[in-house]
């Protein structure tokens, strides 16, 4: 395995706050994009609408608002390559091609889940997608990503690991060791922190002295960059920057991307910790809207639009039919250890 | 500082002990190796040499008590010291064990750890004698009360078929621990009474061993049966043992021939004639030379089955089965093959005599690779004996009768010879068997050979 | 068979199975260029090079990250704690992510992970480096804990450690690498030894020792004193925590009737206290004496020798456990 460089890094980062310019993209781009992350809020609003009729319990962390981050990454993607993420990774796990039937099941706690109802909202798994998992154990799963790019990269296999975290994250251990070992063996990963402006319910002003976390790459020579998240064409664009990089020299990328939750932490959040206004203000930046508005730009007529959001909801219902449907989890022994 | 000693282990197989003869007396200064008393083990008489220096301060034991391994025998220590307290302690222990012989059970003792009182010079399990630091036991309880025992000790005094409640606990608390169980169950002081009500029949349950012997006690005066029952010497218990597993366990078959004895008797007085009051040789003496030599000329079968295999031995030693009022020993003429018959015949003299006064050390009776064993002094014709584990062969001397023979083409009237070979089948097979016995009767018949 | 430490059994149990499987590699903190702090992974780089044996900074829960995120997709990482005191920088990684992914991932995801090192009290280390950490691992649903006795069960159960496909917990007696037994070598084929079987390490009738690790060898020492005083111990060495053999352990306690746990940990909560309920469970109707631990004071090490030793089980306590159960003291 190879040692430190001993050479300074070349700073190749790009940092800009907002970009206000428009990425140049087709309807044949955007459209599937759109669809996906249609189809993740539908899905969480499905789960938040089951979690307040008890049918799904234990903590759900819902992503709206945030969609266009993890649609746009995981697009610059191939299907070979790793994605590890956190516990509120439905999108994430949707986004790398896991049907919503399985992760619904899955919260709903049924044995037709994608983990068999042994996980639940924060753990799901799909070795078939290579989705590496959700954990529940802040900046925990960094070094996990490292691990799996440390395992391409002996293996010369060309396959990158994107690793999502919050911005909450940067001040733990984990993502510190993960992000200098990265570093330091050159390991093919893109650390992509999503940062939603709060941990929990603690404003990033308030938890970090330097609030732009791109910026700890730069102790360890490693590229960085940073741009907000509203637009999914320029997520992934810039994502694919880095992944690029990570496949063909192997680099680690620290990606910071800026966007807002709309719904509290999680289901048991009031959200008091901000105002109704600054809400208010960030949901006028919705992705998806963005999104469908670019989409008529582009020529998509509202018609093929209403088909598209209608074939959605009928997926997502389809979903929720079937996780109602399903027969419940049945079996906890058997995957303790491997026989 | 005064100590208690406990009877050693004069034996590999010893138990227990009978202390036939004090040597010394109270007051005596002893060093170690002394002879301080002569003690009956199961094998023989044996020396009690003291390992400790100092006075005989007092004599736990009287001469004629059967002492259990370990039990306090003496007190030994600085003239003049007090000894009262060590004395209570082990009578505390020696209650059960020193005794004077009277008819008790045959328990097989138990492996039951318990270790002797810290003083002694060579503390070995024994279930008894370890009150030195237990707590005071409690006294039984009364109905009622609650019973302290452990899961073990409830379980065994239901096998052993002792009422629990009248069992003495000697742990912590004075709970009943199996100790105190197996003490009961062997008529100790703990003061075996037989269950209250008969127990509960099992399907399967039937009296174990132990069972049987601990509620079947032989009675020594009970003018109502028409039986007296002995109880065992040490001996007699160890040839029991010894012959009921050698029988049981060794697959014996017997190999017979009738031999010419004349030229046998004939050597014999020769021999005699030529040692006029310097000796005399008897048939036996030159049955074990004989035996010595056949084993020389077929030495597969100087020969043990081990487990795994069959170990044959380099060395002859010729055991002799010696009668004794009280059982038999068997002592072992060394290299009999090597040795000259008039050696053999002082030998095998010297061996007898003391063996009757049980004077035989355990080296003198252990080690033989073949046995003899001769009735024929007794007027028996022929028999078949048991096997002397793990010795693969014995062969039993018949008596020289008067007996038609054929000589010269004639039926005349001559003397013969009836041996019977017992063979452990598993190291000898019959054709060796053959083999062996047949060099035997050409070295018996041609008893020149015996003296090349 | 040779006559080598149980240092050398290690060194040949990882190069025997890196030479046999190239997924198989080895990380720590001084594995490669320095050889190993306790020179466990001696040769091992000059052997399979910087790809396969890699020295990592002071990062444990990294590189313990790194090696379960890689036995993920298939590789079979080895990572070496310096000592099992630094695991617990790591205990993240190897509780909430090697021992439940298996599970969170409804069976999808295996980790073939071997965590290795030496635990256990060291010598005049004090309190930071002298502990026994195997109760909190053996707590664990999803691991497996190994802790080897000697040079001979060493060898055997890390091969059979890192072929094992979850993650072992592989704790090396921190004071036993240059003890030395009779153990086979690569020739006489594949020295494998499973896990979750116990060890009878001496025969014996009136009572029985559990004990795992260096104290296997202190419960040696005391049996013998104790066969002097005509006690016959009987010595099992559950060899690994996790899985328990409880049958060979109860076996042997129904045997004798009588059971002294002995271990160098900690007395609350210590691995030998659900050993005592395991006994006690399935041996009630045998037992003549309530079961009895022996263990380390409660207190962390401290660095003088006299009291050091005072902390810890030696022959004399383990003696005196023993008398007790026969009720002789």
């Amino acid at each position: 395995m190879a040692t430190a460089s001993k050479t300074p890094h070349p700073d190749t980062t790009r940092v800009e706050d907002e970009d206000p310019s428009i990425t140049e993209t087709t309807v044949a781009e955007l459209a599937p994009l759109y669809r996906q992350m249609l189809a993740i809020r539908r899905m969480e609003e499905a789960a938040a609408k089951a979690y307040s009729q008890g049918k799904i319990g234990g903590f759900l962390h819902l992503i709206i608002g945030q969609e266009a981050v993890c649609v746009g990454a995981i697009a610059s993607l191939m299907p070979d390559d790793y994605v590890v993420a956190t516990y509120r990774e439905h999108g994430h796990a949707y986004a790398k091609g896991v049907p919503a039937r399985p992760i619904l099941a899955e919260l709903y706690g049924k044995a037709t889940g994608l983990v068999k109802g042994l996980g639940g909202s924060m753990h799901l798994f799909d070795k078939e997608k290579n989705f590496l998992g959700g954990y529940g154990i802040v900046g925990g799963h960094v070094p996990i990503a490292a691990g799996a790019a440390f395992a391409s990269k002996y293996r010369g296999d060309g396959r990158v690991t994107l690793c999502f975290f919050g911005e909450g994250a940067s001040t733990i251990g984990g993502f510190a060791e993960g992000l200098a070992l990265a570093a330091l063996w050159k390991l093919p990963v893109v650390l992509i922190c999503e940062n939603n402006q709060y941990s929990m319910g603690t404003p990033t002003y308030r938890s970090l002295a330097v609030e732009d976390v791109s910026l700890r790459a730069l102790a360890h020579g490693m590229a960085r960059d940073r741009f907000d998240g509203d637009d999914v064409i320029k997520v992934k664009r810039r994502v694919a920057e880095a992944v690029e990089r990570a496949r063909t020299t192997g680099e680690p990328t620290l990606v910071e991307v800026v966007t807002y939750r709309f719904r509290g932490h999680s289901m048991s959040d009031p959200g008091l910790y901000r105002t109704k206004d600054e809400v208010e203000e960030w949901k006028r930046r919705d992705p998806l809207n963005r999104s469908r508005a670019r989409l008529s730009e582009l020529g998509m007529s509202e018609q093929d639009l209403e088909a598209l959001e209608g074939d959605v909801k009928a997926e997502i219902e389809d979903a929720v039919k079937f996780s109602e449907d399903s027969p419940p989890a049945d079996e906890y022994f058997k995957y303790v250890v491997k026989e | 500082m005064a100590q208690i000693i406990g009877l050693p282990k004069l034996s590999p197989t010893m138990e227990e002990g009978v202390l036939v003869k004090w040597n010394k007396k109270e007051g005596d200064k002893v060093s170690p190796g002394d002879l301080v008393a002569e003690v009956e083990t199961d094998k023989a008489n044996m020396d009690f040499n003291i390992e400790d220096e100092g006075v005989l301060l007092k004599l736990l034991a009287q001469e004629g008590a059967t002492v259990k391994l370990g039990a306090p025998v003496l007190i030994i220590g600085k003239a003049g010291e007090d000894v009262s307290a060590l004395v209570a302690q082990a009578a505390g222990g020696a209650a059960k064990t020193a005794a004077a012989p009277q008819p008790k059970a045959d328990v097989k003792p138990t492996p039951a750890p318990a270790a002797a009182p810290k003083a002694e010079p060579k503390p070995a399990p024994s279930p008894k004698q370890d009150d030195k630091k237990s707590p005071t036991p409690t006294a039984t309880p009364a109905a009622g009360t609650k019973l302290l025992a452990s899961p073990l000790a409830k379980s065994l005094a239901i096998e052993l078929g002792v009422d629990i409640r009248n069992v003495t606990g000697s742990g912590p608390g004075g709970r009943i621990i199996e100790r105190d169980v197996r003490a009961t169950a062997q008529g100790g002081s703990n003061g075996h009474a037989p269950p209250a009500e008969p127990p509960e029949a099992e399907p399967d349950a039937k009296p174990s061993p132990e069972t049987a012997i601990a509620v079947r006690r032989p009675q020594a005066a009970d003018h109502d049966t028409d039986y007296t029952d002995t109880p065992a010497s040490n001996m007699r218990k160890r040839i029991a043992a010894r012959l009921t597993e050698a029988k049981r366990d060794v697959p014996h078959f017997y190999l017979m021939r009738t031999l010419d004895a004349a030229p046998l008797l004939g050597f014999r007085e020769r021999l005699n004639a030529l040692l006029g009051d310097r000796g005399k040789v008897s048939v036996n003496d030159l049955v074990i030379k004989a035996v010595a030599l056949a084993l020389r000329r077929v030495p597969e079968c100087n020969a043990a089955w081990i487990d795994d295999g069959i170990r044959t031995f380099h060395r002859v030693h010729v055991g002799v089965a010696v009668a004794l009022p009280e059982g038999l020993v068997t002592p072992v003429i060394r290299d009999a093959d090597q040795k000259g018959i008039g050696s053999i015949a002082a030998e095998v003299r010297d061996l007898a005599a003391r063996a009757k006064s049980r004077q035989l050390k355990a080296h003198e009776i252990t080690g033989s690779t073949f046995t003899v064993s001769n009735l024929g002094m007794l007027g028996i014709e022929r028999f078949t004996a048991i096997l002397n584990p793990p010795e693969a062969g014995i062969l039993a001397i018949g008596a020289t009768i008067d007996a038609p023979v054929v000589r010269n083409g004639a039926v005349v009237v001559g003397k013969t010879l009836t041996v019977t070979m017992s063979c452990d089948h598993r190291a000898i097979d019959g054709a060796l068997g053959a083999r062996w016995l047949a060099a035997f009767v050409d070295l018996a018949e041609h008893p020149e050979s015996l003296a090349l | 068979m040779a006559h080598i430490s149980y240092r050398d059994a290690l060194n040949q149990a990882m190069r025997e199975e890196m030479e046999r499987d190239a997924n198989i590699f080895v990380m720590g903190e001084e594995v490669g260029y320095y050889n190993g702090a306790y020179k466990v992974t001696q040769g091992l780089l000059q052997r399979f090079s910087e790809r396969r044996v890699i020295d990592a900074p002071i990062a444990e829960m990294g590189f313990a990250g790194i090696g379960v995120g890689a036995a993920m997709v298939g590789l079979r990482p080895i990572v070496e704690f310096m000592t099992f005191n630094f695991s617990l920088v790591a205990i993240d990684q190897i509780v909430n992510n090697a021992a439940k992914i298996y599970q969170m991932s409804g069976g999808q995801f295996n980790v073939p992970i071997v965590f290795r090192g030496p635990g256990g009290p060291a010598v005049q280390v004090s309190s930071q480096h002298s502990q026994s950490l195997e109760s909190f691992y053996a707590h664990v649903p999803g691991l497996k804990v190994v802790m080897p006795s000697t040079a001979y069960d060493a060898k055997g159960l890390l091969k059979t450690a890192i072929r094992d496909d979850n993650p072992v917990v592989f704790i090396e007696g921190e004071t036993l690498y240059n003890t030395t037994w009779d153990v086979p070598d690569a020739s006489e084929g594949d020295h494998l030894i499973p896990l979750g079987k116990a060890d009878v390490k001496r025969e014996g009738s009136h009572v029985t020792l559990i004990a795992w690790s260096k104290m296997v060898w202190t419960c040696l020492e005391a049996a013998k004193v104790l066969a002097e005083q005509g006690i016959e111990c009987e010595v099992v060495d559950p060899r690994t925590l996790r899985p328990l053999d409880v049958d060979t352990l109860a076996a042997s306690v129904a045997k004798t009737g009588r059971c002294v746990i002995v271990e160098v940990g900690w007395p609350v909560a210590g691995f030998g206290a659900e050993v005592a309920y395991q006994m006690q469970k399935r041996c009630m109707d045998a037992l003549d004496a309530p079961v009895e631990r022996v263990t380390s004071d409660d207190v962390p090490m401290p660095y003088a020798k006299n009291l050091e030793d005072e902390v810890q089980p030696q022959v004399k306590d383990v003696v005196a456990a023993v008398r007790r159960v026969l009720y002789l003291e």
